[in-house]
């Protein structure tokens, strides 16, 4: 039965979602109303679960003195500092002024941003490092980044200047997203989408159990 | 290397300096511009120059170079022209086709991580929505989306010509807060948006709320922009608000993830589209304002030269090098 019951729910709610597509009326349409608000809590219960999880994940690696245990001290005490400070304030907490949105605003935003922002130094030593013109295509590829990356910023432009309207580097940047570039997301898309609507199937149907654990 | 080392500090203090306030005219001018621009590119030459002798740099002086590349155009007295982009021009032409007293709905499908790019396109089109007395309600499939909604709007509302409106929160924009559930809160939207949001961000019963309370779903909306930088975002959305229940958006992208989203736009199921900070550089000039995505766009500008720069260094170290020699 551990393994009927969530594949039968899978089956009916799989079932459900796509038949509610194309039959948008009772029963079909209260169906999917349930199933999307179920979804919901199961989303939000997973929130805590995440949570949770990553208190006793780091909680391990304190306790077992692994590698790099100490961020994990960090990670645990921000926790329960955030989580306490939101208690305190109630429900108000997220308000203007709060200590809450003060941690928000001056510690979490710039921290996030900085560990984002820390990505265009790996970039750079990464296209200096493996960017190559190795064969025709890593070549394409190469002169299709050299007049994207130009042709994105106004410095493109500045460059290209002495050139008329419809020719400067912002017009070749904005074709190469148009047609070449979309052709290729199109094409990788409809890949996808076939790829998903398979792997559906299977699992509606109970072929593919994996998300079960085990085999 | 010492110098570009000390340039760098010097930099980050005066930018500091500028932010904390007191040295307010911390601004280099036209000609030392230029100077330090002309600076930057013989050091980039000389780099050349070394790889070209065999001499290879290692990627602590790549890292320099962003670092330099980034911070200094911020004290810069260069002007760039800002050329709108056909994608940008759609979206605001769609905006300005919509009366007064519309109503917007703004997702804000992001967190901090992406608001250097996020954030100021979302400002730019509040400020739009507010200054042409738009209704707008705001929502999150993030987390922390209505945080950085709160963020801006707070920002547009102390704005002299903004304050004068005297905008009500409830009346003239509303945050119905964060749903978690991604694609199934669009989905169950478009049945009902009280069903999802039955209370807004602040706790207030949704049928008070005298904006929304005759809005039932997407059929109400006039026009919809979602702020996105990842899943669930701008491509559900489309999937599901615009293609299942008709519904007039635009979306809001990073550089990384606009991409994706020509495929939508070229379909017609998007109503334009901003990417990156690029794409908020465009609006604010649009719409008159401008503000961090204009500031910031000389950087990026450095930023991206200084990456092709190196692009082109290491391909001659390849090229030299006998196509064999690491990096």
């Amino acid at each position: 039965m551990r393994r009927e019951i969530p594949l039968a729910i899978t089956g009916i709610v799989g079932v459900v979602f796509v038949v509610q597509y194309f039959i948008p009326h009772f029963p079909f349409s209260r169906m999917n109303d349930w199933f999307s608000d179920w979804f919901s809590i199961v989303q939000a219960c997973a929130i805590w679960l995440g949570a949770l999880n990553l208190l006793k994940i780091s909680a391990q690696k304190i306790a077992a003195r692994k590698s790099d245990w100490i961020y994990s001290i960090v990670i645990v005490a921000c926790f329960f500092l955030i989580v306490i400070i939101g208690f305190i304030e109630g429900e108000s907490f997220r308000g203007q002024g709060t200590a809450f949105s003060w941690l928000y605003d001056y510690v979490y935003t710039p921290l996030s941003a900085t560990m984002f922002a820390i990505l265009a130094f790996f970039v750079a030593s990464a296209s200096y490092r493996a960017f190559r013109a190795r064969n025709f295509e890593a070549t394409l590829l190469l002169g299709a980044a050299f007049f994207v990356m130009l042709g994105r910023v106004p410095v493109g432009d500045m460059l290209t200047a002495f050139l008329p309207d419809g020719y400067r580097l912002s017009a070749l940047a904005s074709w190469v997203m148009n047609f070449p570039q979309a052709a290729g997301q199109r094409a990788i898309m409809i890949g996808i989408a076939l790829g998903i609507v398979s792997t559906s199937l299977r699992i509606i149907l109970g072929i593919e159990r994996s998300h079960l654990g085990g085999e | 290397m010492l110098v570009a080392g000390i340039i760098l500090v010097l930099t980050v203090i005066a930018y500091l300096a500028k932010v904390v306030g007191g040295f307010e005219g911390v601004q280099f001018s036209p000609t030392v511009s230029v100077i330090v621009v002309i600076l930057l590119a013989a050091s980039l030459l000389w780099i050349l120059v070394l790889t070209l002798k065999g001499r290879l740099i290692g990627r602590r002086v790549v890292f320099l170079y962003v670092g330099i590349a980034v911070s200094l155009p911020l004290f810069m007295s260069i002007s760039q022209k800002i050329v709108i982009s056909p994608e940008t021009q759609q979206l605001y032409d769609a905006i300005s086709e919509l009366p007064s007293g519309a109503k917007v709905l703004v997702s804000f499908d992001y967190d901090p991580p992406s608001a250097p790019e996020l954030q100021p396109m979302a400002e730019a089109f509040l400020y739009y929505c507010f200054t042409h007395d738009f209704k707008v309600i705001v929502i999150g499939l993030w987390p922390q989306g209505p945080q950085q909604a709160n963020l801006a709007i707070d920002k547009l509302l102390a704005l002299p010509e903004i304050e004068a409106k005297n905008l009500q929160y409830g009346i003239d924009y509303v945050n119905l807060g964060y749903q978690a559930g991604n694609e199934f809160v669009i989905q169950r939207m478009g049945g009902s948006f009280e069903s999802m949001f039955p209370t807004d961000y602040s706790g207030h019963p949704y049928s008070d709320l005298e904006l929304v309370r005759n809005i039932r779903n997407f059929s109400n909306i006039d026009y919809s922009f979602n702020l996105s930088a990842g899943y669930p975002g701008t491509q559900e959305w489309v999937q599901v608000a615009v293609d299942r229940y008709g519904l007039s958006m635009g979306g809001g992208n990073t550089a990384v993830q606009a991409p994706m989203m020509y495929t939508y736009l070229q379909a017609g199921q998007l109503a334009g589209l901003l990417g990156g900070m690029n794409g908020a550089a465009e609006f604010e000039k649009l719409v008159g304002r401008e503000d961090k995505g204009t500031r910031f766009m000389l950087s990026q500008s450095f930023a991206h030269m200084v990456v092709i720069a190196f692009i082109l260094i290491g391909n001659v170290a390849f090229i030299v090098g006998g196509r064999k020699k690491k990096l």
